[in-house]
């Protein structure tokens, strides 16, 4: 096991040496001096040179790779090039809104999806299954946006019991915050409980063809127990994994319910950093939704490791 | 065939075909501005009614089509252009430097949220369908690489490879000629589903302004219009809203309808 980890470690740090390369490299690229931009286009050549010298653009571009990537490491994300405050305060701030969005949106599509998955598999094939499969085709072909829009349509518009757009922030209560998040944390889950109660029907599906499920039902058990006792535990480990990668699809998927909704969380930050060339708050926001996107990968193949020593040898 | 597979293909033939028509033939010019007929609900004279300019949502949603497709399509061509050779590649060289590279690279393009690199490389090299479509197409890339590698190494195995390669085949014209023809259903079902998921993908992309850029119509920039007006006009977000469910539901049904049809052990095991 220890082997196992220290491998998928190696893996981890390697993925995210090269993910930092290709996105600073990305940026590098990108057209529009962030200098020029911010001072428009009358500036004078020496006023220019002087901002970018003060925004560090001056020095060479590996030097200036190592810089952000060291700082990163130190918790230090350099400063915006345009609000001139930490990046690092910027993002622990817009974090508050979009962490909570995605654990509440990953709880209701568990919500959701467990008890329509495992409902489904125990019907398969009568017209209980047919219609949660029906329902989940749609709900996997339906853009959260549009959902999204919906849901401002019929609960904020029409029936006003939300409001249609912003964050109430926490400092109102959390009642408050909860409040401003349940729209766009139900548009975000939607599709991704309907992808779950598939995943969670098939798993249990495959495992109620197994042995020991027989056994389960010769010494005794009922069905329905046999199900839940034996069938639902041994489903959980590949529904685990798929929670594990939807968190952090989540946690980058919320970027545009978050324009829908005008949320201030990361993904508004990513587009107003975008429109004004901030690209220092660009490429760390970027970088910090990779870097949770491959630890979260690397933590579930840990767990399923774990649970599962099957899984050590394979690679 | 199976319900699913017929209920799909007609959904998503109902799409091309508006698409392929619009060329031709749209109800009225779906840029022609038209304001004092602006924002009709649905009627005998605008099908679909009107937006805030008065133009023909009909005929926007027959031509928005046609950028749908366009974008997903040539992703899909992307993501088996450059994954299909490289997945035969791999499992022709199995266990080599070459196939570990290729996979190792794979994960890592797997590990990054797609959607934010996309974002990411629209908004650096400007907003369009072009740039849409390679963001899209990037990420279809180890799909394919990824599904071609594992069908084609358990045919490795097989006889007939075996008898291939004592006639003297090279692993090259092996993966071609044999291989090759053996992963194409696999990658019919998998173009598919990459192609439905390329349709939402560029929804998501032109509704925040980085996909196809005006006057060409898009359904994800129909909605971004439509927000503001979706008290007063409804049928500006549900029309486009529409279009896309039933064309990413059409692709798979579709999908889950061919693997099943093309995949000889499944229909055995039915009948």
């Amino acid at each position: 096991m220890l082997r196992y980890a220290l491998k998928r470690l190696i893996s981890l740090v390697l993925s995210l040496a090269v993910a930092s390369v290709v996105i600073f490299a990305v940026i590098e690229v990108a057209p529009g001096d962030p200098a020029s931009f911010m001072l428009g286009v009358n500036a004078q050549p020496d006023t220019l040179a002087a901002l970018r010298a003060e925004l560090g653009l001056d020095v060479p571009r590996l030097e200036r790779y190592f810089t952000w990537v060291g700082g990163m490491l130190t918790g230090d994300f350099g400063t915006s090039y345009t609000y001139r405050t930490p990046v690092s305060t910027m993002i622990a701030d817009r974090m508050w809104v979009s962490l909570p969005l995605a654990l509440y949106a990953l709880t209701l599509s568990t919500a959701i999806a467990f008890p329509a998955g495992i409902y489904a598999a125990s019907r398969r094939g009568r017209p209980g299954d047919i219609a949660v499969m029906g329902a989940t085709q749609l709900g996997i072909a339906v853009p959260n946006f549009w959902f999204a829009m919906m849901l401002v349509l019929i609960f904020a518009i029409n029936l006003r019991l939300f409001n249609a757009g912003g964050f109430a922030g926490w400092e109102n209560g959390i009642w408050a915050g909860l409040h401003s998040l349940t729209l766009p944390a139900i548009a975000l889950a939607l599709p991704q409980a309907a992808i779950l109660a598939r995943v969670m029907r098939s798993a249990l599906l495959d495992i109620l063809g197994e042995d020991f499920m027989r056994t389960a039902r010769a010494k005794g058990l009922s069905s329905r127990q046999a199900l839940w006792r034996h069938g639902v535990r041994n489903a959980l480990i590949p529904v685990l994994t798929i929670i594990g990668l939807q968190f952090s699809f989540l946690l980058a998927g919320a970027i545009i319910i978050e324009q829908v909704f005008y949320l201030p969380g990361l993904g508004r930050l990513v587009f107003q950093a975008i429109s004004s060339r901030d690209l220092i708050v660009v490429e760390s926001v970027v970088m910090l939704l990779v870097f949770a996107v491959i630890t979260v990968n690397f933590l579930v193949d840990l767990a399923y490791a774990a649970v599962d020593p099957r899984l050590r040898s394979r690679t | 065939m199976s319900r699913n597979l017929i209920l799909g293909a007609c959904l998503s033939s109902l799409v091309v075909l508006a698409a392929l028509v619009s060329f031709v033939w749209t109800p009225y010019d779906h840029a022609a501005l038209n304001i004092p007929d602006k924002l009709q609900p649905p009627n005998a004279r605008h099908w679909f009614g009107t937006d805030h300019f008065g133009r023909d949502m009909f005929s926007m949603i027959m031509v928005g089509a046609r950028t749908s497709i366009a974008v997903a399509l040539v992703a899909v061509g992307i993501g088996v252009g450059f994954g299909v050779p490289v997945g035969l590649t791999a499992a022709a060289r199995k266990g080599s430097w070459l196939d570990e590279l290729i996979m190792r690279g794979n994960d890592l393009v797997f590990a990054f949220p797609s959607l934010v690199i996309a974002i990411l490389i629209t908004a650096v090299f400007g907003a369009g369908a072009i740039n849409a479509i390679i963001a899209i197409g990037i990420f279809n890339i180890p799909v394919f690489a990824r599904i071609t590698r594992g069908a084609a190494l358990s045919l490795w195995e097989r006889e007939f490879i075996l008898a291939a390669r004592v006639a003297g085949k090279g692993a090259a014209r092996i993966s071609a000629e044999h291989i090759l023809p053996n992963v194409a259903n696999l990658l019919i079902v998998q173009g598919t589903i990459q192609f439905s998921l390329g349709i939402l993908a560029e929804a998501g992309l032109s509704y925040v302004g980085l996909g196809a850029q005006p006057p060409t119509p898009s359904w994800g920039r129909m909605l971004a219009d439509a927000q503001t007006m979706v008290s007063f006009a409804p049928h500006l977000a549900l029309i486009p809203g529409l279009a896309i469910i039933v064309t990413v539901l059409g692709l798979n049904l579709m999908g889950d309808g061919l693997r099943d049809w093309l995949d000889p052990r499944i229909r055995v095991a039915r009948a």
